[in-house]
């Protein structure tokens, strides 16, 4: 019997994208984890297996900002699972209103924020919060509430929610969109049937609606979580690489940042960033193990 | 329709609930851009004032000019964009059809490790990766910048664009192989002008996240000839804090290409979104 000759072309199909996924993505992925098992002893890197950890996780100086950096970046998720999420729901639920009028054009407008850099939101964010401007200021007065303003993002206790919003603000567009989405696909007769029911107006919302765009739902809170404990961009833009006020805004994106990179006077440390994201890598992963296994197994029932 | 999803009270709250976050959504836009016209002195007095004959001033735009190289800073920006949106683009679409159209042992277990990037972000594996680009010597350049978003891309682009590639007939790639047409023909020639629509969604998404990245051009490239325009904006407005002509004018610059973009865009971002292309 004559052996099936090699299909050179599927191997030709697939080399570009393989080669470069791999050499760029997956073995620098492993590479970080391999790097944080050593450390640097007079300019040689010497195996210590998982000390570094260690240190990061127990050393008082080191454990003090990582514990900082990873509670600061729970809340940050936090807020934009209770703001985000719920504010592009409500959207989407009313954009996806038939005959709606104007509804490309509310949609258009309110994604803008979304394509703009993180620089820019930062900077503008800054610039309308800032005392010395007093666009904020001013305009709580208008409405009677000049006695709230306080300088946000300078005090240690606002700082981070502030800015945490202003990401908020950033990216509602995108579970408005997916929500959308899914709120079209729903068949209209499902809805009629309720309707001959008597479930109308919100409770038809609530009851027919929401059950069955969960599993979206389950998608952006997963995309949140891996968005969130991979940002960076934001923090810097507004507040520096030392995440001030007294590191109120650290997570772990500029954490990491200032490890291995160095700031300042601080010296960039390859192996304790490597750590550092050792341990992004398994928050990471710990999210998208519990979203496959326990969230979309559970709702797969939903699903129309 | 049945009245109770029509009524007009409902509908007024639904304007007045979406006109306010539009207003909200676009206020700080609104802001920085009228200010950006304005004379020092009109910026502090009346904030929210559009610029008038007596206030209007574009010294802020004068020193951005001056003193940054922003049209170094956008070739930049464009040439990395455009660049590993052509290599997503081609590398994604030939993997998705080799994973698609031909049956091979190891085609899931291909298709499972091309997939992992979708869910884990290769900033995680920044400091390899810098060490990597330190040793083949492209640190400072733009291909340092190019191969970090394409490999980025890829995952994300394969899957989707496998998915369309199952939908073409197999009918039209036989008649193709019938004529004698060879694999790469059919797909160059039959394949890959029918994904054109699946390929235009995966650039959209690509094309944002790559011109707003500041995570890798801080790292890789930050050198004067390499800045991106996000980074050159950055570093910018950095120096510039005290002078708020240059720093509100060098936000409407890094805002405009970005708007330019999305008006061109839109349509195929937003029918990209609600395809459920990313599902």
């Amino acid at each position: 019997m004559k052996r099936a000759r090699i299909r050179w072309h599927i191997a030709v199909f697939l080399a570009p994208a393989v080669i470069v996924y791999s050499a760029v993505m997956i073995f620098p992925l492993f590479n970080t984890l391999r790097l944080a098992l050593y450390t640097r002893v007079d300019r040689e890197r010497v195996f210590v297996g998982l000390e570094n950890f260690q240190t990061l996780f127990f050393d008082p100086i080191w454990a003090e900002q990582f514990w900082n950096a990873l509670g600061n970046n729970f809340w940050f998720f936090i807020i934009h699972m209770l703001v985000q999420n719920p504010i592009g729901i409500a959207l989407a639920a009313i954009l996806s209103h038939p005959r709606l009028r104007f509804a490309a054009l509310y949609r258009s407008a309110i994604f803008i924020p979304t394509i703009l850099s993180f620089v820019i939101v930062g900077f503008a964010w800054k610039l309308i919060l800032s005392p010395i401007w007093g666009i904020a200021p001013s305009m709580l007065d208008a409405i009677g509430l000049k006695s709230l303003f306080a300088p946000w993002l300078g005090k240690e206790e606002y700082a981070l929610t502030t800015l945490a919003l202003v990401s908020v603000w950033q990216f509602v567009g995108i579970p408005m969109m997916l929500i959308y989405a899914a709120l079209l696909t729903i068949p209209e007769e499902i809805l009629e049937a309720g309707e001959v029911d008597g479930i109308t107006g919100m409770s038809a919302f609530w009851k027919i609606k929401l059950p069955l765009i969960l599993p979206s739902i389950g998608i952006i809170s997963i995309l949140t979580f891996v968005g969130n404990f991979n940002a960076f961009d934001l923090i810097y833009a507004a507040q520096g690489a030392l995440a001030g006020p007294d590191y109120s805004t650290d997570i772990l994106g500029t954490f990491m940042y200032r490890t291995f990179f160095g700031f300042q006077l601080q010296l960039g440390d390859p192996h304790m960033g490597s750590a550092i994201a050792g341990a992004m890598f398994a928050i990471i992963l710990l999210g998208v193990c519990i979203y496959l296994f326990a969230i979309q197994t559970r709702m797969r029932r939903y699903q129309l | 329709m049945n009245q109770a999803r029509t009524n007009p009270l409902n509908t007024t709250l639904m304007h007045g609930a979406l006109i306010l976050y539009t207003l909200i959504a676009l206020f700080p836009v609104f802001i920085i851009l009228i200010n950006s016209f304005k004379e020092r002195r009109a910026i502090f007095r009346d904030p929210l004032g559009l610029p008038d004959a007596e206030s209007f001033s574009t010294i802020g735009y004068e020193t951005v000019m001056k003193q940054g190289d922003f049209f170094l800073y956008f070739q930049n920006s464009m040439i990395v964009t455009v660049v590993s949106l052509f290599f997503i683009l081609l590398f994604g679409a030939m993997a998705a059809y080799a994973l698609s159209e031909y049956r091979f042992r190891g085609n899931m277990l291909m298709g499972l490790y091309l997939a992992l990037g979708i869910m884990i972000p290769i900033r995680i594996g920044t400091v390899a990766i810098l060490e990597l680009m330190v040793a083949t010597g492209l640190v400072n350049t733009l291909w340092a910048l190019i191969l970090v978003y394409t490999a980025q891309g890829l995952p994300l682009a394969v899957f989707i664009l496998s998915e369309f590639m199952r939908q073409v007939s197999d009918d039209l790639k036989n008649a193709g192989r019938i004529d004698g047409l060879s694999e790469y023909t059919i797909f160059f020639r039959l394949v890959l002008p029918l994904v054109r629509p699946a390929m235009a969604t995966v650039a959209v998404f690509n094309m944002i996240p790559i011109w707003n990245d500041l995570w890798f051009p801080l790292i890789l490239a930050p050198s004067e000839e390499t800045k991106t325009l996000t980074l050159g904006s950055q570093v910018f407005i950095g120096q510039f804090v005290t002078d708020w002509n240059a720093v509100l004018s060098a936000l409407s610059m890094a805002i405009l290409p970005v708007l330019v973009l999305y008006v061109i865009f839109s349509r195929q971002l937003i029918r990209g979104l609600t395809s459920g292309a990313v599902k």
